[in-house]
């Protein structure tokens, strides 16, 4: 499906060779009235088209912002953005003006969110929050806007789409709600989408149907993908990397496979080891202890070193560990990956 | 350095940040009531407010403390007479001090509000409890009952009901405490009924249940206490529309009458003459308006500090 | 939405018929001698007490005059005043005043509360914000007793910028200050809840999703947000209809307009009861319908309850 929104709005800037997206040390922090909030502190991240990146983590991790940053949604105030480059295809969409940003997303970047019933607005009909998309960034007439909205429920294979197109979100399942929000994000053909846990909401059964479908549209389009959960089983199925999140840093990134053979992080090794596994049966659950960080008191040296096992004292002092190169494409935040990744044989 | 010592310091600093890494772990947990008490004084509006109610009250009370003249003796040689030393807000129609008037008309506003929103607050206890707290017909019945008081509106229904109660010999003290008690209770019995349905099903007054608790240990012990801060706002916002009402129905005719001292009274009566003099209307209708304003703020100040969502 | 429609009809009937039980009893039951208390302390000659009676069926069970009140109202006959006139007629005379009366009011409420609502709903503790609730306090203080007098001396006598009193056939600008005066005992309340519901809107996770659609602050505001914080004011304008008949009341009587208020403020003043029973009864009647229509408006606007 190729569309001439390319011509369109070009924008200023940008280079068809450069890296499809990239962030690079991006900090936000959130302003409230019990102090400041350092909910991401220098991630970095990039995506390549067909590509999926999975961001693992688990609540209050800075997954969720990380992508509201991305998409330009944050709420501010409280959150501010307060350093470092988001770059789609060599432009820094944090110096565009807001003018420019705006069309940048549903065009060029795209959201899927987690809750479908809520994100859908209840007084609208399908058919007009989906046909909006193309009125407002097209300036389509309502009856070409309605039969692209058709088109698009009849790609996310809703049945008798042209039936349902005046229903409202409340009268969908949510599997099928879940459709809607994905022919959304796609309705302008993005070359970047962001699912932020796209099935956390769904039955089983239906988690997997939705998966499908993403990952099928996805190579369709040869879209890049950032799939946000914190679902560690969702992942190893569709992800080529994974970037692990904890206290706002990314703290591993490795190819999926490597990872889960390998993890070079004592966090990672610990969410792997927290799975049920089938051929453990019986065992104890390693759970990790402790919660996670105060995002207004994140502890000096590494955030993870309260809750580690690996924790020594340079663990407690700053500087926190730099990004260590643990194989080409893989880093860790831990003084000891080489401990960490040694100590584990590689899982069967 | 060894390995167990290594461990051991591991442990120590580990031990000891574990409860700041938790959300707010280090401060000790409050309760609602003291959260709600600390917003509370910190509100500008919460203390204009209380002033308003104390001076109010005293006022009502003690009307001795604020004016030495006696508002009933009146002479129709001052007619309209401007202000002078003794009458600070001049004289009325009547040829009556206007300003000891309307200082000892706070008596009968306060009184009239006080009885007709505890009489109001009774009711809608009784009946919010009941239907929340057994369901079924017995809440299909009075919710409908509800619905229905609901659907007449107030002021009009306290009209035909005032006339009907009282006879003109009487000073209308009592059939407007109780037109205002029967005809108010409505949002006081949803807001119970309410709370009611959703203490009922938190997990502490099911465990009380299955311990064996009554009826009335379960209303009075678990339900109630948690019921009471919503039901408090709803009664002092309603005390200052009782207040309203009832300066309303004196107004029209159908409150006090005769020789009873009341702003409503001194309102309907200034307001003939306003051309000539308006000193007599605006003053009893300023106290009025503070009056209503007073309970109105102190209910929505409450409400703010017990509802914090809507800061 | 059909179920929904005639669940809302049927307690719509059952309202009616309670309320007006009610008022009916509230005028007749009891009473030694129910025809005294219509006239209030004026003697009663014996033809007026026996055309009385036989009007209001006074001899048979109270079920009875229930009833029979009941086919009155129904098929439009309210009654004779003391003054011998029929109440329908004095009706349909006062209607078009109170009705224009009403309206304008209505108009005022609703383009300043939603204004200021969505204003304060979107920048919550600024100054505007801060200034409209300060605003909205002193305007929910101020009984109709004292707003009507107090405008009509401020405005009326001592500035003149408006008519003091509105005479026999009040045109649009005689009503414009009796009109902002009701329309204050409404947009208190009005832009309380606009402003709740803007902001209870905003926070929603349809309008991050409207912001990551690339829409415009201007439509997501605009289209998204009001769309859905005004479903809540439409239901509150069907509940002020019953706070502006009360204060109809009064203000009608304060500024001389001619409509069903002043009527109505006049009988209670002469102690004319059937007079006062035909009026409540009528608006009683009004406020359960308009309550009705604004129920099933509703459901229009909600999809949610329209096929539920």
């Amino acid at each position: 499906m190729t569309d001439i929104k390319a011509e369109i709005d070009v924008l200023p800037g940008l280079d068809s060779s450069a890296r499809l997206l990239e962030v690079e040390d991006l900090r936000v922090e959130f302003r409230t009235p019990a102090g400041v909030a350092r909910a991401i502190n220098g991630v970095n991240l990039h995506l390549d088209p067909g590509e999926t990146l999975a961001i693992l983590g688990e609540s209050g991790c800075g997954k969720s912002v990380t992508a509201q940053a991305i998409m330009g949604i944050l709420d501010s105030p409280p959150g501010f953005i307060t350093g470092g480059a988001i770059r789609y295809r060599g432009v820094d969409l944090l110096k565009l003006p807001e003018e420019q940003r705006r069309k940048v997303r549903a065009n060029h970047i795209a959201m899927i969110f987690q809750d479908a019933l809520s994100a859908l607005n209840p007084v609208f009909s399908v058919g007009f929050q989906l046909g909006e998309l193309f009125r407002v960034h097209r300036g389509m007439s309502r009856q070409d806007a309605k039969r692209r909205a058709i088109e698009l429920l009849d790609m996310v294979k809703i049945p008798a789409a042209r039936q349902r197109i005046n229903d409202y979100p409340h009268q969908f399942s949510g599997g099928m709600r879940q459709r809607v929000m994905i022919a959304m994000a796609l309705a302008l053909d993005p070359k970047v989408l962001i699912a932020d846990e796209p099935t956390t909401a769904l039955d089983v059964t239906v988690q997997a149907q939705i998966m499908n479908l993403l990952a099928e549209l996805q190579r369709e389009r040869n879209m890049g993908l950032i799939l946000i959960t914190h679902d560690m089983g969702v992942v190893a199925d569709v992800a080529d990397r994974i970037s692990v999140m904890y206290a706002g840093k990314v703290v591993e990134e490795a190819p999926v496979l490597d990872i889960y053979a390998r993890p070079a992080h004592p966090y990672t090794k610990a969410l792997l080891e927290s799975i049920p596994r089938l051929d453990l049966k019986g065992q104890k659950l390693n759970v990790i202890k402790g919660l996670p960080p105060n995002l207004t008191r994140i502890p000096a040296g590494c955030p993870f070193n309260p809750r580690c096992a690996y924790t020594r004292d340079v663990c407690r002092a700053d500087p926190p560990p730099p990004q260590y190169d643990v194989a080409p494409g893989r880093t860790a935040r831990c003084h000891f990956w080489t401990e960490v990744a040694g100590n584990e044989p590689a899982v069967s | 350095m060894s390995n167990v010592e290594s461990v051991t310091q591991a442990e120590t600093p580990a031990a000891a940040t574990a409860p700041n890494g938790g959300d707010g772990g280090a401060e000790k947990p409050r309760s609602l009531a003291s959260d709600a008490w600390r917003d509370l004084r910190r509100n500008w509006i919460f203390w204009v407010a209380a002033v308003l109610v104390v001076l109010v009250v005293v006022m009502a009370a003690f009307p001795g403390l604020f004016t030495s003249a006696d508002p009933s003796f009146c002479q129709l040689s001052r007619q309209h007479a401007g202000p002078s030393g003794s009458a600070i807000f001049g004289y009325d129609f009547q040829g009556c001090d206007v300003y000891a008037r309307t200082i000892y008309g706070a008596r009968n506003s306060v009184a009239i509000g006080l009885l007709a929103t505890l009489m109001s607050g009774a009711i809608s206890l009784v009946i919010g409890m009941a239907a929340g707290y057994f369901g079924g017909w017995v809440d299909a019945l009075l919710a409908r009952g509800i619905d229905i008081v609901l659907g007449i509106p107030t002021l009009l229904a306290a009209i035909v009901l005032a006339r009907r109660l009282s006879d003109s010999e009487d000073s209308g003290f009592l059939p407007v405490v109780l037109t205002l008690g029967v005809l108010t209770w409505t949002t006081g019995a949803r807001i119970m009924r309410s709370s009611v349905i959703a203490a009922k099903s938190q997990d502490y007054v099911a465990a009380a249940r299955m311990l064996g608790a009554g009826h009335a240990r379960l209303m009075f012990r678990h339900i109630l206490p948690n019921a009471a801060a919503p039901f408090v706002v709803v009664l002092t916002i309603l005390l200052g529309a009782n207040i309203a009402t009832e300066a309303t129905l004196t107004f029209l005719g159908v409150g006090l009458r005769g020789d009873e001292i009341s702003w409503g009274i001194d309102i309907s009566q200034a307001s003939q003459f306003v051309r000539e003099a308006p000193a007599p209307l605006v003053w009893p209708a300023l106290f009025l308006a503070a009056t209503v304003l007073a309970f109105i703020m102190l209910g929505d100040a409450i409400r703010d500090a017990f509802d914090p969502r809507l800061r | 939405m059909f179920r929904y429609f005639v669940r809302r009809v049927l307690q719509g009937v059952l309202t009616f018929f309670g309320a007006t039980f009610i008022v009916y009893a509230l005028m007749f039951a009891n009473q030694t001698d129910p025809l005294q208390a219509l006239a209030g302390e004026r003697p009663l000659p014996d033809n007026v007490r026996q055309a009385l009676t036989e009007r209001y069926h006074l001899d048979d069970p109270f079920i009875v005059q229930y009833g029979h009140y009941m086919r009155g109202l129904l098929t439009g006959d309210f009654g004779v005043s003391l003054t011998n006139r029929k109440i329908s007629e004095m009706m349909s005379q006062a209607w078009p005043v109170t009705i224009r009366l009403a309206v304008l009011a209505m108009i005022i409420a609703v383009m300043i509360s939603v204004t200021a609502g969505i204003i304060s709903g979107i920048r919550r503790g600024g100054p505007f914000d801060t200034v409209t609730l300060v605003i909205t306090l002193i305007l929910l203080a101020l009984p109709i007793v004292v707003l009507a007098p107090l405008a009509q001396l401020l405005f009326g006598i001592q500035l003149k910028w408006f008519p003091a009193t509105a005479g026999a056939d009040p045109g649009l600008f005689q009503l414009i200050l009796p009109a902002a005066v009701l329309a204050s005992l409404v947009i208190a309340t009005e832009i309380r809840v606009t402003r709740a519901s803007v902001a209870e809107n905003l926070r929603a996770d349809y309008v991050r999703t409207a912001r990551a659609k690339g829409l415009s602050k201007r439509r997501v505001i605009g289209i998204h947000v009001l769309r859905n914080s005004l479903i809540p004011v439409v239901t509150l304008i069907g509940l002020d209809l019953g706070n502006l008949m009360a204060g109809a009341i009064v203000t009608e009587g304060v500024f001389n307009i001619p409509g069903v208020g002043f009527n109505l403020f006049r009988g209670i003043r002469t102690e004319d009861g059937p007079l006062v029973v035909g009026f409540v009864s009528i608006l009683v009647i009004v406020f359960i319908v308009v309550n009705l229509v604004v129920d099933l408006l509703y459901a229009v606007l909600d999809p949610r309850i329209r096929y539920e």
